[in-house]
């Protein structure tokens, strides 16, 4: 920590200024990395219960139900209105307090000031502030299962006019929303601008890291798409708190009885700003998770990525379209045909950058001579499950084939592929390959590889048969998994399978939980630049001290100049002068 | 440890980071605001009725605190304007202005709700009241905002005039951005819920 004494005179504040209410974006992205992790487990926790309720309908949970109350497991056995309960705040918690913080909160504070050799992020407070906001809007989403009836139980897209008339949870969740909308926006701002006016001298656009990048464009998408979701929210609140009717339509029976308000709303108003919101957050979980790829399979395949600027192009493209294909979740709404046909068309245009992003990784293997670390077979890992995920993804986009699959088992089992072995395989990699910058130790690899080949196999276990179920016909969200439907018998059998692939899946992380704390500690002690890598982050010292650099860096060349003909290491890191 | 271009602009981009960071800020603010008026057309298309606006809410009120909300965003150049000449007092003065304009706006606002409440007219009364409240809430709530804001530099936020006059200068200019955007808000608003 030597480096860290010369920067004495500004590190003289307190515990809590230096740990708790940090404006450092290193601490903070520490902080967001893990609270996101606790959420992530959380979020995990959720569907293993849920997972057994499908395995086992009806039947108590051994030693864990008993811990239960009785409104939401007597004697063991979960209710179906706590069942509802766990699958929207699994949904709600791994998006918004997982895996986004994980993959924007915490790698974006951590790397991107670092990568493009800035001294911290633009706006240090705003980006404190951005980090409690978030821990707030997630201390509200864990009190809401406190309130009377539970958490939030209308799924994570929170359906009108189910839950403009759902139990307190509702406002639990649009509260909650607002503080994590809030702090999205803080952190969106910051990012942008730290990109656009921190970058080192001599570090041009096209000089930039790709997961800068994909942090860029993310932080546009999280910038323009989040706020119609806070109207939506804002909307739902009056209808819930000042009984207005935004979207409940004239006459809606409920329970027998026509309810008293005074009508004239849509519900589908909500499904077109929840989804203006929804389809871009899906490249937010999706592009940062491709930036950590990138860096990654540059780095161990020891040359350059096959077509940067491809890549580039295609990520700022891939970024707008999102844009403009939201309705592809809502074929079954009854949309005219000429409508469909439009977000058919863009649907199918935006899998074309997604797809130069895949190629581009593939073919960046060829001929290189990779080195299978733990950090490279997880971001390996991820190009086979997102390519499942994204050609999953095909038969959805079209409307004909779209409307018999909606809201099926095969729904949950594409987006999974995308998000749980695509996303969350992609961060576990970043967390590998970033350790040593933030500790300054390596984590065990035999355990890392354990980690990867346990999570990788459970994973296909637990979503290729809902694939399977989906073309069978089995509807998602069903308290018994399908058991009291005869068109799902053939298929239903699978479910035990899936939940005992679900616990095993829990078991695999326990090394990684327990690598991860030991390693802090007991983890090997390697020096600042221990991949032999190119970015500017390996520039600064391990861990970085306040102020990032000793010196701010200049840079001289692009960002994966490795095996460069004539040079005398394989790798001519950004900041080295010309020899 | 100094963050570059806090206060001079980056060369290549021409601006200091909050300029930069205020547009931005107001792009996503586009985006809430474009949601409620998008909100806004989709219900009024869809409904049977629909009310005029001046059947219910009083025109001539909303008249006059438009131009309350124009003559603000005068002063809050003015406001710039006289500490870019170099006079605190006087940037002071107009940043009081601005602040008891917005206070004027506001207070006609409190009238305006109290009358409907007192007349019977709530949010959950019909679509057209859903709307207006929530359109105008939202919006009081960004003037309260800016409020809070001018009060602040008007106050201790003015200290920094002594040590960083160009700091400061910069940070009256983009609460100037951002109020004018209120008002721009406003200036939708108007004729949207008042005149159609």
């Amino acid at each position: 920590m030597s480096a860290a004494d010369h920067h004495e005179a500004h590190h003289q504040q307190g515990f809590w200024r230096t740990y708790i209410f940090s404006t450092d974006h290193k601490t903070i992205g520490i902080q967001y990395g893990l609270t996101a992790l606790v959420f992530l487990f959380f979020g995990f926790c959720l569907m293993l219960l849920m997972r057994w309720q499908l395995a086992y309908p009806g039947q108590p949970i051994p030693v864990i139900g008993g811990l239960f109350s009785d409104a939401t497991m007597p004697g063991g056995v979960m209710l179906p209105e706590f069942y509802n309960s766990l699958g929207a705040m699994h949904g709600t918690i791994m998006v918004f307090l997982g895996v986004v913080p994980l993959a924007v909160g915490a790698f974006g504070n951590f790397v991107v000031p670092l990568q493009i050799g800035a001294p911290d992020m633009a706006f240090p407070k705003l980006n404190m502030a951005s980090y409690w906001c978030f821990f707030a809007g997630g201390v509200v989403m864990l009190y809401s299962f406190t309130a009377p009836g539970g958490a939030a139980n209308s799924g994570w897209t929170s359906y009108p006019p189910l839950s403009d008339i759902a139990t307190t949870g509702q406002t639990f969740w649009l509260i909650g929303m607002v503080f994590l909308i809030t702090s999205s926006l803080l952190g969106s701002v910051n990012f942008i601008v730290t990109i656009i006016q921190l970058r080192a001298e001599g570090l041009s656009y096209m000089r930039l890291p790709f997961f800068v990048w994909a942090q860029l464009v993310t932080a546009f998408l999280l910038l323009l798409a989040f706020p119609p979701l806070e109207a939506a929210g804002v909307l739902q609140l009056m209808d819930r708190l000042a009984g207005t009717s935004f979207f409940l339509p004239s006459g809606l029976v409920v329970t027998g009885d026509v309810l008293q308000v005074s009508g004239g709303g849509s519900p589908l108003l909500w499904q077109h700003l929840f989804w203006f919101l929804a389809h871009p957050e899906v490249y937010v979980l999706i592009l940062p998770a491709m930036g950590i790829v990138g860096e990654i399979i540059a780095n161990n395949t020891r040359k350059p990525l096959f077509g940067y600027k491809s890549l580039v192009y295609a990520v700022i493209f891939l970024g707008f379209m999102s844009f403009i294909v939201w309705a592809h979740h809502m074929f079954l709404t009854g949309m005219g045909t000429t409508i469909s046909a439009f977000f058919q068309t863009t649907t199918m245009i935006i899998s074309i950058p997604s797809v130069i992003i895949l190629t581009v990784f593939f073919i960046s293997l060829w001929g290189g001579r990779i080195r299978f670390n733990t950090s490279m077979l997880f971001a390996l890992g991820f190009l086979p499950m997102f390519g499942i995920g994204g050609l999953t993804g095909l038969p959805l986009g079209l409307s004909a084939s779209d409307i018999p699959l909606h809201d099926t088992y095969y729904v949950i089992g594409h987006f999974h592929y995308v998000v749980a072995p695509g996303t969350i395989l992609a961060l576990f990699a970043g967390i590998y390959y970033w350790f040593p910058k933030v500790t300054g130790r390596v984590m065990s690899e035999l355990w890392g590889k354990v980690h990867f080949w346990g999570s990788i196999v459970c994973m296909n276990f637990i979503f290729f048969p809902m694939l399977i179920q989906g073309l069978m016909g089995v509807s998602r969200r069903l308290y018994d998994g399908g058991a009291s439907y005869d068109f799902a018998e053939p298929v239903i059998h699978y479910n035990t399978m899936m939940s005992h692939a679900a616990f095993a899946l829990a078991v695999f992380q326990l090394p990684f939980i327990i690598n991860f704390f030991v390693s802090i500690k007991k983890g090997k002690k390697v020096d600042d630049n221990p991949w032999h890598a190119t970015t500017l982050e390996w520039a600064a010292p391990s861990p970085p001290p306040h102020g990032n650099f000793d010196a701010i860096p200049k840079v001289y060349r692009g960002p994966y100049e490795y095996s460069v003909p004539g040079a005398e290491k394989d790798y001519s890191p950004q900041f080295e002068a010309e020899a | 440890m100094q963050i570059p271009f806090t206060v001079e602009a980056r060369p290549d981009t021409g601006l200091n980071n909050a300029k930069l960071g205020i547009w931005l800020f107001l792009a996503s603010e586009v985006m809430l605001f474009g949601a409620l008026f998008s909100s806004y057309i989709l219900l009024r298309v869809n409904a049977d009725v629909w009310p005029k606006g001046h059947e219910i809410l009083s025109v001539p009120v909303a008249a006059f605190n438009t131009v309350v909300l124009i003559s603000s965003s005068v002063t809050v150049i003015m406001a710039w304007a006289s500490l870019k000449m170099g006079s605190l007092s006087k940037g002071r003065m107009y940043l009081l202005l601005t602040f008891v304009l917005g206070l004027v706006f506001m207070c006609v606002k409190a009238y305006e709700y109290n009358h409907k409440f007192h007349t019977g007219l709530f949010p959950s009364e019909s679509t057209f009241l859903a709307i207006y409240f929530t359109l105008t809430g939202l919006h009081g709530l960004h003037v309260l905002g800016g409020m809070i804001v001018f009060a602040y530099f008007w106050g201790p936020g003015s200290k920094m005039w002594h040590s960083e006059p160009e700091h400061f200068t910069n940070r009256i200019e983009v609460a100037g951005v951002y109020w004018h955007f209120v008002d721009l808000v406003w200036i939708f608003l108007f004729p949207v819920l008042y005149l159609l």
